[in-house]
């Protein structure tokens, strides 16, 4: 997500999708917060990865926003305890690396839906390792 | 709303106080009684103890106290804990009963009143029998008491009251009724307050005396009994880290118990009880954090012990109250100071239970979905004797039966199927909503917009779902915006098409309309068989009938809406509906665009109107119209497209107003401009699309401006960033995002068909009459009228340009200050195609630099555009430069008569002003005279004639002049003196005769006069010859009132020998002068220095030998002898 909309947002399964997309959306006012607190630390020494955004019952959320605020985040099943706060941070490197390359694309116009088949081969096999 | 099976009781809630009962207080009719009880309720602060009082009678009959057993070993409990017991010993069984009774110390009838007051005792006694109440006696009396010891009545009889009434002397108190009444009922309460301390310990002491007897196998429950009295007496003695203590032991207990299907409701409201008491003590001792993590521990725990399959509603219900519960008391803490943060604040329990509270709706409503037929239970199962349960948690059919085998499975079903058929009744969705709206007022508070709006959004639903339409679209369409702003397409569709459902339901014909529209836009992720069925409905809505019900609504509910749509048909009148489509994002698209940003007057201004539709189908629209800034032009730019309402989707492909979905229309407006709009902008101001007709129901959109709605400001900006190669369409096509919006336009005036030429000589010369001939010459097809010129300095330079600057038409005079800077529409007349006419304009510049100036003419002109015969006015501006120089350099210098150069002036003695005119000017000047004018202070010596008169100065040429002057003495003037002026009249030389010349004038330098006691000249031959004589002759004057003694001595030189006196001291009267002769014989040929003549005045120290070689010559030249005597001399030899 660039300014706040949606640049790519998946989710499997995919029933009950509509939750997923508003527990993203929702995350976003913390994400703020995060960036806004942020703001005054030095822009080098500055940590990407936002951590746990917010708790639930059942998912847990986390954030992760590039220097250029681009925001990643993530929903997981919070029975999922294979899932530590390494595991996370290596998947969201992961995702930046591969949107770096889909920003390098000459042809991708920055703020358009990632259509990149790349990108979404990534966040494919990255979901099939975690379920 | 009243409360539920799941609420807490109050007597959990309650924050549990010492409970003390008041004996003996009238207070209905006795005023000194009511004052004591008024003392003790009324101000409870919380610096007083935690007392909760009553006033009783005194034979009031207190429970009564089961005879304790001195075995447990055949007792086998029946529950975990008595619905009464905590009430009990919150408002029933007191710590404390205090006896009041009216007497003084010095009461005659003492002895009767004692016995009186000791019976009184006994009757409590009597009540409280069992019970370790203790008993406390106060006596009101009417004299303030002395102090203690002072009184030997008074302690004797006290003595004697305590000893009659079993009392120990802690437990006598006096109150005198006096002044002071609420200082003695603190120190009362204190005092009541230890003894109530004291009764809660030993009854905590009594129940842990109880253990020793339990055994784990039959006595479990009575381990969690035990624990939670204890901590709850702890509580009532305000031992609050004891009571948390006894709790945590209390809910560990509690799951240690056997849990099986048919008490797990038991243990699961225990444990809520158990865990609402911890959380709420941790929250008291400001550990917020214990009490986060006890409640995620209790939720882990309860979390899967749903129990029943058939009552799984009742476990959402429980989660939902726990949540509910301690949002409650986090936002309690709140309220008393407790921060929370974003991440971690009473919003999250309130939507947890939120959406328990909806869960507990969904399992309702697969399990209670029983036949309308299905008879309640009669008698019915959940009755109970009392009306109440026995246990906390119990099922009522089966209350104290502790085997976990059904013993009737029949009784059990019934009791089932009644609590089945009560939850049908439980209005969910008012449950929902509060707790949601609980939530939204919460992450208001800690800065979660994103997370008020998605609980909006389920309020909305759920207000759906209560068919609260108009509530649910109120509170939707709140939100909308939000999603539309951030872009959020997916979730914004979800809303719309609930909103559209309530606007269906509610027959709401404006919100259905807007809503369709959208829902069919690009925004809109619906498939598209979705979107051809409410662009169907749509247009059935446009045709004046009802629409098709949306799927997945209540069938009760769309009866009565296709009800309420046909009353709407039949109401039908002129609807029309215009909606402002800037604030969402409808499935037209509209795109204004200018073919220029400026147009001439003469020809019509060219605009298209871009069109695209999203929508499945083709679409036709019945008209266009555009409004402008100036609304005379509206009328031009209407399309309409007269069509039966059937027609809207027949014929499709055809006509101009047919839009087909994904392919951009444009539509090519002309009109021509009125001539005041020139020089004026004019903008579109809006757009409107009218789809549907007046006969039957007729939406207008209305775009502002030149187009635009909700998502494309940014779809615009994506596209200019693109880089994306956009394929080749056909030559009448275009790519919508090629289309950038261009709603403004400026009417400028026609393009002017004439030439203005200027003719001049540059550069301009200060102060001449400056010649500027413009040529205006017509190269229009038609007679152009009323031809003006505005001329002159062009305005917005320097102010001083303006005062220094004159224009007029006439150069046969001078002009003054008077005259304008720029001449204004000087009117020039007609002129016929091919004519031309000439203007001269004089311009006199005061000041040296450049100028600009402005030629402006401007003319009228019928000409016809479209058939349309208007008058335009044109006009051609030039601007020149014109660089303004002096004519000419003057140079002044003074010298001496022997043309040296003087530095100052000597009185008296004359001098010579030499003025050297230097042309500078390009072009040929001529000197028609020049004036020398002096100031009084100076007198010529010679005629002051112009010796330059009639003279031409090419460029670089100059012209000098030499008048010899003489400075009369003045005495010593500051400054020096003050010459004249030099006047030099001028023309150019190419000037016609009538242009007059100009006189320039050059203030003349002042110079340093100087005035010397003694002036002298020489006079000698202008050459000397070798060795043939040369006479000179000095002449000394005494310009001085004294006489002067001087001396004069003369130097030899090599090149001369002389005659005359060579060394003298004589006397100069005041005025007079003495002369000196000699003979000087040059010896050498050449340029030779004299015999210097050295004068030496006694009287004026300062006159030197070098200041007298200013005034007679040093040297002279010498020709050698002549060579005709040289001849001679041959010829003689």
């Amino acid at each position: 997500m660039a300014k706040n909309y949606p640049l790519y947002i998946r989710s499997t399964p995919t029933e009950n999708e509509l939750k997923f997309h508003y527990m993203v959306h929702t995350s976003l006012d913390v994400v703020d917060e995060k960036i806004s607190a942020m703001g005054k630390a030095l822009v080098d020494q500055r940590e990407l990865y936002l951590g746990l955004l917010y708790p639930t019952e059942d998912y847990k959320v986390y954030g992760y926003v590039t220097n250029s605020k681009v925001k990643f985040v993530m929903v997981v099943d919070s029975s999922n305890t294979a899932l530590r706060d390494n595991e996370i941070r290596s998947m969201f490197r992961k995702l930046h690396n591969s949107y770096t390359d889909v920003m390098c694309n000459p042809f991708y116009n920055p703020g358009d839906r990632i259509q990149s088949r790349a990108f979404d081969n990534m966040v494919t096999s990255m979901m099939i390792q975690v379920c | 709303m009243s409360p539920t099976q799941w609420d807490f009781p109050v007597e959990l809630c309650c924050r549990p106080m010492a409970f003390v009962t008041l004996t003996g207080l009238d207070v209905v009719f006795n005023a000194v009684h009511r004052a004591v009880w008024d003392a003790f309720c009324a101000n409870r602060r919380a610096d007083r103890v935690p007392i909760s009082f009553k006033v009783l009678p005194g034979d009031h009959e207190y429970p009564k106290c089961r005879p304790k057993r001195t075995s447990y070993e055949w007792y086998i409990p029946k529950g975990i804990l008595k619905t009464g017991w905590m009430n009990k010993h919150l408002n029933l069984v007191p710590a404390l009963v205090v006896v009041f009774y009216e007497l003084d110390w010095d009461e005659p009838q003492w002895k009767e009143k004692q016995s009186e007051c000791a019976t009184r005792v006994e009757i409590v006694r009597q009540s409280l029998q069992g019970r370790n109440t203790k008993v406390a006696v106060v006596l009101i009396q009417k004299k303030t008491p002395l102090p203690p010891g002072e009184d030997v009545i008074a302690s004797e009889r006290a003595a004697a009251l305590c000893d009659a009434c079993e009392l120990s002397g802690k437990s006598l108190f006096v109150l005198p009724h006096t002044d002071h009444l609420v200082g003695y009922i603190i120190r009362l309460e204190n005092a009541f307050y230890e003894h109530a301390q004291t009764y809660y310990y030993t009854e905590i002491r009594r129940v842990k005396s109880h253990k020793e007897f339990l055994n784990k196998t039959t006595h479990q429950l009575l381990f969690v009994r035990h624990q939670f009295k204890i901590a709850f007496f702890s509580e009532l003695k305000q031992d609050t880290q004891n009571a948390l203590k006894n709790y945590r032991t209390a809910y560990n207990l509690v799951h240690e118990l056997r849990a099986h299907e048919t008490n797990i409701l038991e243990i699961k409201t225990m444990a809520g009880f158990i865990n609402y008491k911890i959380c709420r003590l941790c929250f008291q001792h400001n550990t917020p954090l214990d009490a986060i993590a006890q409640f995620r521990k209790h939720i882990d725990f309860c979390k899967k012990k749903i129990g029943s399959a058939e009552l799984s509603f009742e476990h959402a219900a429980w989660m939902s109250k726990q949540f509910q519960a301690f949002g409650d008391l986090f936002d309690e803490a709140i309220k008393l100071g407790l921060t929370a943060i974003q991440t971690q604040n009473p919003g999250f329990y309130y939507q947890q239970a939120a959406y328990y509270a909806q869960e507990r709706k969904q399992l309702a409503k697969t399990l209670c979905n029983h036949e309308a037929s299905v008879m309640y239970p009669n008698p019915d199962p959940l009755e109970t004797q009392t009306g109440v349960l026995d246990f906390y948690g119990q099922r009522s059919w089966r209350q104290g039966i502790l085997s976990f085998d059904l013993s009737d499975p029949e009784k059990e079903k019934v009791g089932i199927l009644a609590i089945q058929l009560k939850e049908r009744n439980v209005v969910h969705s008012e449950m929902i909503i509060t707790l949601l709206s609980n939530a939204v007022a919460q992450f208001k508070k800690y800065k979660c917009p994103r997370m008020k709006s998605h609980l909006m959004v389920q309020m909305g639903e759920e207000y759906y779902y209560a068919k609260d339409y108009t509530k649910a679209l109120k509170l939707l369409d709140y939100v909308m915006c939000d999603y539309r702003s951030e872009g959020w397409w997916t979730l914004l569709t979800s809303i719309l098409t609930t909103a559209l459902k309530c606007s269906y339901l509610m027959a709401q014909l404006k919100d259905y309309i807007t809503y369709s529209l959208e829902l069919l836009g690009r925004a809109s992720t619906l498939k598209d068989d979705q979107k051809s069925r409410i662009e169907k409905n749509l247009i059935n809505v446009l045709m004046n009938e009802s629409p098709d019900p949306e799927p997945d609504c209540d069938i009760l509910a769309v009866k009565t809406a296709q009800k309420l749509w046909a009353d709407r048909i039949s109401l039908a009148g002129s609807n029309i509906f215009t909606i402002a489509v800037q604030d969402f994002v409808p499935f037209v698209q509209c795109k204004a665009k200018f073919h220029a940003p400026s147009f001439h007057v003469d020809v019509p201004i060219q605009f298209d109107i871009y069109l695209k539709a999203d929508c499945p189908h083709p679409i036709r629209f019945s008209k266009l119209c555009v409004s402008f800034n100036n609304q005379e032009y509206n009328q031009f730019c209407v399309i309409e497209e007269a069509s039966k309402a059937s027609e809207v989707l027949e014929n499709l492909t055809q006509g101009k107003m047919c839009l087909v979905p994904g392919k951009t229309r444009k539509l090519l407006f002309k009109f021509v401009a009125k001539t005041e709009d020139v020089g004026k902008k004019i903008e579109i101001t809006s757009v409107d699309l009218a789809l549907g007709n007046e006969m039957g129901r007729c939406v207008v959109l209305n775009w502002q401006g030149g187009g635009g709605d909700a998502a494309s400001s940014q779809e615009a900006l994506q596209a200019a960033r693109s880089f994306k190669r956009r394929p080749k369409l056909p030559d009448n096509e275009v790519h919508w995002d090629s289309i950038i919006i261009q709603a403004s336009t400026m009417i400028i005036s026609r393009v002017p068909n004439i030439s203005v030429h200027l003719r001049h000589e540059p550069p301009a010369l200060t102060n001449e009459m400056y010649c500027l001939v413009v040529t205006v010459e017509s190269h229009e097809k038609t007679e152009i009228r009323d031809v003006k010129l505005t001329a002159g300095l062009k305005p917005g330079q320097d102010a001083n340009l303006t005062q220094k600057t004159h224009v007029t038409l006439h150069g046969t005079e001078l002009c003054d200050e008077s005259y304008p800077a720029l001449l204004t529409d000087i009117p020039l007349g007609d002129l016929h195609p091919g004519e031309q006419l000439e203007k001269m304009l004089y311009v006199r510049c005061g000041t040296v630099g450049s100028r600009m100036f402005l030629v402006y003419v401007s003319y009228l002109i019928n000409t016809t555009v479209e058939e349309k015969e208007i008058v335009c006015k044109c006009h051609k501006d030039e601007t020149v430069t014109i660089e303004t120089v002096f004519p000419f350099d003057v140079a002044v210098k003074f010298v001496s008569t022997k043309f040296e150069h003087l530095e100052r002036v000597y009185a008296d003695i004359p001098f010579l002003l030499m003025t050297d005119v230097l042309s500078a000017s390009p072009w040929a000047l001529t000197i028609v005279s020049s004036e020398l004018q002096l100031a009084p202070s100076m007198t010529t010596v010679d005629q002051l004639e112009s010796q330059v008169d009639n003279v031409v100065l090419q460029t670089g040429e100059s012209a000098s002049e030499c008048f010899c002057l003489r400075c009369p003495s003045l005495g010593n003037v500051e400054g020096g003196v003050a010459t004249g002026h030099y006047i030099i009249s001028w023309k150019r030389t190419s000037a016609m005769e009538n242009i007059p010349t100009i006189s320039t004038v050059i203030t003349l330098p002042h110079v340093i006069v100087e005035t010397i006691p003694l002036h002298v000249n020489a006079d000698l031959p202008s050459f000397g010859r070798v060795r043939e004589s040369l006479p000179v002759k000095y002449h000394l004057q005494n310009k001085t009132n004294l006489v002067q003694d001087v001396e004069i001595s003369v130097e030899p030189s090599d090149a001369f020998m002389f005659s005359g006196l060579k060394q003298i001291r004589l006397r100069i009267l005041p005025g007079a002068e003495q002369e000196m002769l000699y003979n000087f014989y040059p010896l050498m040929a050449g340029y030779q220095q004299l015999p210097s003549l050295s004068i030496n005045l006694l009287r004026f120290p300062n006159f030197t030998n070098q200041l007298l070689r200013r005034f007679i010559p040093t040297s002279i030249f010498v020709k050698p002898q002549g060579r005709l005597m040289d001849d001679t001399s041959i010829a003689a030899a």
